[in-house]
């Protein structure tokens, strides 16, 4: 299985064959369609609260305003589920990158009693989710008194069986010999992994990495079962209750929801590759 | 629920080649080899909120729990019996594996078009590729408003755009229909990616050849493209299944936490949270969550036992 996906770089000069008009015409003509949804979003949050419920509807805004951004950060708490999100989801993602590769080198490059047992057990986890044994994670996460906590709100995220395969079949696929090379010189195992493995490892761990925190960011389910404090809430949890519960401003909830996407379209803007890269390195793992 | 949050279903798991012969490399490897440490900070979070929810959840089931997790009676297999003897349960099911069944050859259609169109065009390629995976990095919540307020019958671009008034959420007959083209825009750019990646995998040699032997456009694809990425496409079948089949957010969302139109939209994971959240009921809940939990590890399970079954068919 090779790591590396190739975003091929366009080499040369390209022509505009009849094929490559028809394609390109095409291309634009679905990606409009496709993005105008959010287009319609970002049209919505600049009318004024009356305009966008006007009937009948119109695309543009008539008199263009700011102020349903401006109310959304002055009487929302909308600041607050930012630094939530923020919070949770650079802490999930970094004692996810951490422990899952730990985890993933231990079963593929090393040997203890009750390796293949536990390996399975990983493996039946994988099938678990909050989504599928919501209620008795909820009341183990109560029993231990976290509920309402950002530790309730964290940890349970933290044990990813997926990722811990993902970099399992990737550890296996690294040469031995540039390990043993370091052991003849004397070096310990956790010195080894730390200068050696880790390094080579750093397109699959992005890989984790990115899609740890694209998950944990839009995360709603688990949030929104473990805390209903609006001060604790994520930003996905908190735009689907409290901007849901009363008379739902739409041009506010448009904003809102537009500032929830925009991190993660930053993200993958800058980390086209890495992206794409890991998408097939996690694709093809699972094969 | 996105597909991130679900399992990679797992290939078959072989344990690390034994060796037969100890060379001096081996057992050079070998004394090294103590790293049950690297494991155990995993198992530590492992056994807390995996097993161990596993565990209770399973007690709980053969008991009357409620919310306050104390005082429970054992009841036998009384949550089960009640489960299958009760229509909510089997509608909710209904629900979500109708909406599987939408969903996911829609989805593989779409994705592995648009990422034939974004493989093919030589231009701008980041464009294309951010255009349609853009809408999978909102969260779902955000998804299933943006969507309510465009399906909303007197505001709502659709019916304006299309010259209809459909009240789409609000009739039996097309709101779990509007759930399931929510989640087409939302979720395909995932499965796009994974086209898209495979499709950059094929080596161009298969292709020149194949042009040497004056094979035309539709022969390549039916007899290289489609091959090749048969693999990748059982992937993203069994993600999407997993995934389907645990569909919450938008669905909520789309209905203001309401189970629909005449109880139309409610999906399997809304009941359970309802029986176990607003009824209390967290030992019938249990008993429905491992349910469903059986179902989604029958799903899981199916898949490995196919690979394996084609990997033998290979040798």
């Amino acid at each position: 299985m090779s790591t590396t996906v190739v975003v091929r770089k366009n080499s040369g000069k390209k022509k505009w064959t009849p094929g490559q008009i028809v394609l390109t015409a095409l291309g634009t003509v679905v990606s409009a369609v496709w993005m105008t949804p959010l287009l319609w979003a970002l049209l919505t949050s600049l009318k004024s609260e009356t305009e966008a419920v006007e009937v009948p509807t119109h695309w543009v805004p008539q008199e263009w305003t700011g102020q349903a951004w401006k109310a959304l950060f002055e009487t929302g708490n909308i600041t607050n589920w930012f630094v939530n999100s923020a919070v949770v989801s650079v802490c999930v993602t970094f004692v996810v990158v951490l422990v899952s590769a730990l985890a993933g080198y231990g079963f593929a490059r090393t040997e203890f009693r009750g390796k293949n047992a536990l390996l399975g057990l990983v493996m039946a986890g994988l099938m678990v989710s909050p989504a599928v044994l919501g209620v008795p994670l909820f009341t183990t996460v109560q029993s231990m008194g976290m509920v309402d906590t950002y530790w309730g709100m964290i940890l349970p995220q933290c044990a990813p069986a997926a990722m811990v395969y993902i970099l399992y079949k990737f550890f296996q696929s690294i040469p031995h010999e540039l390990e043993e090379a370091a052991y003849i010189d004397g070096a310990g195992r956790w010195r080894v992994f730390f200068t050696i493995v880790l390094p080579l490892s750093r397109p699959s761990l992005s890989a984790v990495g990115i899609f740890t925190f694209i998950a944990s960011w839009n995360n709603f389910l688990w949030p929104y079962m473990v805390t209903n404090n609006p001060d604790l809430m994520t930003m996905p949890n908190g735009i689907a209750t409290v901007m849901n519960s009363y008379g739902i401003q739409w041009a506010q909830l448009m904003a809102g929801g537009l500032m929830a996407g925009l991190p993660l379209v930053i993200v993958f803007v800058f980390f086209q590759r890495q992206i794409i890269s890991g998408v097939a390195h996690t694709g093809l793992a699972g094969q | 629920m996105s597909v991130l949050d679900t399992a990679v279903a797992p290939a078959a798991v072989r344990p690390s080649p034994a060796t037969d012969v100890e060379s001096p490399r081996t057992r050079l490897t070998r004394r090294l080899q103590h790293g049950g440490w690297f494991v155990a900070p995993f198992l530590v979070l492992f056994a807390l909120f995996v097993l161990l929810p596993i565990g209770r959840g399973l007690w709980l089931s053969f008991t009357d729990a409620n919310i306050s997790g104390t005082g429970e009676r054992f009841v036998g297999l009384d949550n089960y019996r009640e489960a299958f003897g009760n229509p909510l349960m089997w509608d909710a099911l209904g629900h979500s594996a109708y909406f599987t069944l939408l969903v996911v050859p829609c989805i593989v259609v779409l994705a592995f078009l648009l990422a034939m169109l974004a493989h093919h065009i030589e231009r701008a390629k980041w464009l294309w590729r951010l255009c349609f995976f853009a809408p999978f990095l909102l969260p779902s919540t955000v998804a299933g408003n943006l969507w309510q307020w465009l399906f909303n019958p007197a505001t709502g671009m659709i019916n304006h755009v299309f010259g209809l008034d459909t009240p789409w959420l609000t009739q039996k007959s097309t709101a779990l229909l509007a759930v399931v083209i929510t989640t087409l825009w939302w979720t395909v750019g995932f499965s796009f990616l994974l086209f898209l990646a495979a499709l950059q995998n094929i080596p161009d040699h298969l292709y020149e050849a194949a042009a040497l032997d004056g094979a035309n456009a539709w022969h390549r694809l039916v007899h290289i493209t489609l091959p090749m990425l048969r693999n990748i496409t059982g992937l993203v079948v069994t993600l999407q299944i997993l995934a389907s089949l645990q569909v919450f957010d938008q669905a909520v969302v789309m209905q203001d936490f309401g189970p629909g139109p005449e109880e139309s939209t409610r999906t399997f994971v809304q009941y359970t949270l309802e029986e176990g959240f607003t009824a209390y009921r967290v030992g019938y809940a249990s008993a429905i969550s491992i349910i469903f939990f059986v179902l989604i590890a029958a799903v899981a399970l199916g898949r490995m036992w196919l690979l394996r079954k084609r990997e033998e068919g290979v040798r």
